[in-house]
């Protein structure tokens, strides 16, 4: 039962200095968990900054990076959450050829939309779900998208 | 007082009550060797290699309890001293290593001896530090001490580029450490510990499972305490040869991959573990799902990340040892009737005349077995031990009579050879009253043969006993046993002649073949004080025995000596 594998979203909040963003990285090469996805950015008017860390494996890996992520010095917190919202942004160019407001209303029902019109592309908005980012970005393949950029999830407890 | 960045290094290690570093100095750290010309607050160990310096620095903290420190140059001098970081920081030893580093001005160009230490001692260390200000030192160097001796101890390295140590700013030592995101848990749960001291007084085999975070804690005694007051049979780990001490009734004796049949077993068949301060390593272990099967377990250890790693605890405790297995007793006095135990212990002592630890005077030749009692005999309690790595390394854990913890230095985590040399200069640097011997083999003597000139030098004498097999002994045992006897590249029988080896450098060497030249050679080295190599010949074809075959179950050993005959 332990040794399912699953998705696993955890924030990490750390002291905000250097070396402290590698030692996390290192840490999950080197006992061999998988990273999905990271973000990293600082938490407004304080020394630390949050990460969110998708990562995915067994309850017992699972414990594991939670207790080896605490012992690094520099980190204050680490939660792996149960019950939260998750946000994800995708941000997908096309060209102008394709048909540009279905592409649009498609974005719209994954709270985006069109962010930026060029020359010979657009851009396309989504944030929403991970998982939903991925249905999103299953559902825009038939208008050809030519380039596709996804920030990783962020996370809060509710 | 406003000071350079090399005087606060020197101040700050003053005030840590440092009395010895091991080092070796170069161009980036020249700063701060100027400032150890200067000083006579401690003294300095000039090792003849980086490695050296660390494996020193970890012999000397592991007798002494104290901080290990070691200092070293950017370049070449830190990635020489990695292999013993990394072998501090498997066997949890508390350890400050400070490195030079080039100039801030030059970080990042591909100077002069310039590589990223930080970047590779990261995965090594218990933590480490790149200072870029001077003004930042005495917090980082008072920090680097307090992690690395608090919580699970290690190494902790602290580089400082060259124009820092140049730097003047201000040094104030006067102030607590307080580190908001590290805080060790060091009591453990009252509640938890009750549990367990129930589960102890409900079980019918418990089964004390011992491990080096006792010594790490200082808590032998209160261990030994426990052990007698409730009557339970324990097993120590090889890390924790010397915590009950070789005539306690209750020690079984080592279990795992090279443990007595006795100890393996009665890890196969107890009810309950109660592990403290051990981590379960796979050479302890064997195949996990067969470890301990039937069996509750409760464990102790001050490292969360320790727990339910390798093997479920159904009684996880998070503390310090001492305080946890105060709160044990106490509990324990009211609770635990230890005659309860003793239809356990009658099983225990039937494993143990079924298949005692032992080996065969069969050949003309010495056994390595045999030396490691003679020595036992003739010092005992009298000498402090360190050991190289290979056969020589397991029977010394199984056959010297070990007495007291911190009697015993050796590699167990990274199993590195060439430990062993440099570790007992650094053991008898501190312990001048006890004879430092090393046992080593043939092939690991090699690794740091040159510290026979640091030995020298300081006076700091150390007699290597080299149980001379002409092999690469343990891995030609695998070969033989594994590898259909196919010895490749493990048959060392071109050999220096270390008589004349031990005395190009000023110390004494003794070739030895039989029982009496060896109390002879031992007798004289004590005799003569300076560096020894103790060349005995021993059976080539020895194998160290009882053996659990690596991924097997305990309760599958091999139980014959049967050499390569
Ligand atoms: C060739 C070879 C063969 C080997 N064969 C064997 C063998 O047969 N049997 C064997 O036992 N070993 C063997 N070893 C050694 C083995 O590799 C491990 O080093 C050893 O088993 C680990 O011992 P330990 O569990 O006591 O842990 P240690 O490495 O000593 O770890 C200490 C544990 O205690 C914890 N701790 C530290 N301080 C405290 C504190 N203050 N309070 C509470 N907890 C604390 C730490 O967090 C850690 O979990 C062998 C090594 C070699 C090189
Ligand atoms: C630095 C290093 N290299 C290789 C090994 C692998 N190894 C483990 S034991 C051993 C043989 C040691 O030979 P020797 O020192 O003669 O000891 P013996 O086993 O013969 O007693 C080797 C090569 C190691 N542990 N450390
Ligand atoms: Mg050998």
């Amino acid at each position: 039962m332990n040794e399912i594998s699953q998705r696993r979203v955890i924030s990490v909040i750390v002291i905000n200095e250097s070396s402290v963003l590698s030692r996390i990285t290192d840490l999950f090469s080197a006992r061999g968990y998988n990273i999905e996805s990271l973000t990293v950015a600082p938490i407004p008017e304080s020394k630390y900054s949050r990460l969110t860390i998708v990562t995915s494996g067994s309850l017992r890996v699972s414990e594991q990076i939670t207790k080896q992520l605490h012992k690094l010095i520099p980190i204050l917190k680490v939660i792996e959450h149960e019950d939260i919202v998750e946000k994800e942004m995708a941000l997908v160019k096309f060209s102008l050829d394709e048909d540009i407001s279905a592409i649009d209303t498609l974005a719209q029902a994954y709270n985006g939309k069109i962010v930026n019109v060029g020359d010979n592309s657009v851009i396309a908005m989504v944030a929403d779900e991970s998982k939903r980012v991925g249905n999103f970005l299953k559902a825009i393949q038939k208008y050809n998208p030519k380039e596709i950029v996804r920030s990783g999830a962020v996370a809060l407890e509710r | 007082m406003q000071i350079s960045g090399a005087q606060m290094v020197i101040e700050a290690l003053i005030k840590e009550g440092v009395d010895t570093v091991f080092g070796y100095p170069g161009g980036a750290i020249m700063n701060v060797y100027d400032e150890i010309y200067k000083q006579d607050g401690f003294e300095h160990i000039l090792t003849r290699h980086e490695q050296a310096a660390i494996h020193a620095a970890e012999g000397y903290s592991k007798i002494s309890g104290k901080v290990g420190v070691a200092m070293i140059t950017s370049g070449p001098g830190f990635t020489n001293a990695v292999t013993g970081l990394a072998d501090a920081y498997m066997d949890s030893v508390p350890l400050v290593v400070i490195s030079g580093q080039v100039p801030m001005t030059l970080i990042g160009t591909d100077a002069f001896q310039e590589i990223d230490s930080v970047g590779i001692s990261r995965s090594c260390t218990k933590h480490n530090y790149l200072v870029t200000d001077a003004a930042d030192l005495p917090r980082i160097l008072k920090e680097a001490f307090y992690i690395a001796n608090s919580g699970r101890p290690g190494p902790v390295h602290v580089d400082i580029p060259k124009d820092v140590t140049a730097q003047i700013a201000e040094f104030d030592y006067d102030f607590e450490v307080e580190l908001e995101t590290y805080k060790p848990t060091t009591k453990g749960n009252y509640r938890q510990i009750k549990k367990a001291v129930d589960a102890i007084a409900n079980a019918s085999r418990p089964l004390f499972y011992l491990g080096g975070g006792i010594i790490n804690s200082n808590a032998s005694d209160e261990i030994r305490e426990l052990v007698k007051l409730t009557g339970i049979p324990a097993v120590e780990t090889f890390m924790a040869r010397g915590v009950l001490g070789h005539e306690n009734p209750l020690l079984i004796s080592m279990l795992g991959m090279h443990g007595s049949y006795a100890a393996n077993m009665a890890m196969s068949e107890t009810d309950l573990v109660i592990g403290i301060g051990a981590r379960f390593d796979d050479r302890v272990t064997g195949k996990l799902s067969e470890f301990a099967k039937n069996a509750g377990v409760i464990h102790v250890d001050i490292d969360p990340a320790s727990i339910s790693k390798l093997v479920k605890a159904n009684y996880p405790i998070v503390g310090d040892v001492k305080s946890v297995v105060n709160d044990m007793t106490t509990i324990a006095r009211e609770k635990v009737d230890k005659q309860r135990y003793e239809p356990w212990l009658e099983t225990i002592a039937n494993f143990e005349r079924l298949h005692p630890l032992s080996y065969n005077e069969d050949t003309p030749n010495l056994k390595p077995q045999w030396v490691i009692e003679k020595v036992g005999e003739m010092l005992g309690d009298n000498a402090n031990i360190s050991t190289d790595v290979g056969q020589h390394q397991m029977w010394t854990a199984q056959f010297y009579p070990f007495s007291r913890p911190r009697q015993f230095s050796s590699s167990g985590g990274l199993g590195t050879m060439g430990f062993g040399f440099p570790s007992a200069i650094g053991v008898k640097k501190a312990d001048k009253e006890r004879v430092s011997i090393n046992f080593t083999g043939d092939g690991s003597i090699l690794m740091n043969i040159q510290e026979l000139m640091t030995s020298v030098e300081k006076k700091l004498p150390v007699i290597n006993i080299i149980l001379n097999n002409n092999y690469l002994g343990m891995v030609r045992q695998w070969q033989t046993l594994f590898y259909n006897k196919r010895h490749s590249e493990t048959d060392l029988s071109t050999q220096p002649d270390f008589v004349k080896l031990a005395e190009s450098f000023g110390g004494v060497g003794y070739v030895v073949r039989t029982k009496k030249e060896f109390e002879d050679a031992l007798n004289d080295a004590i005799k003569k004080d300076v560096v020894a190599l103790i060349d005995v010949k021993i059976e080539r074809l020895e194998n160290v025995m009882p053996m659990v075959p690596a991924g097997g179950s305990l309760f599958n050993m091999m139980l014959e000596n049967k050499g390569d005959k």
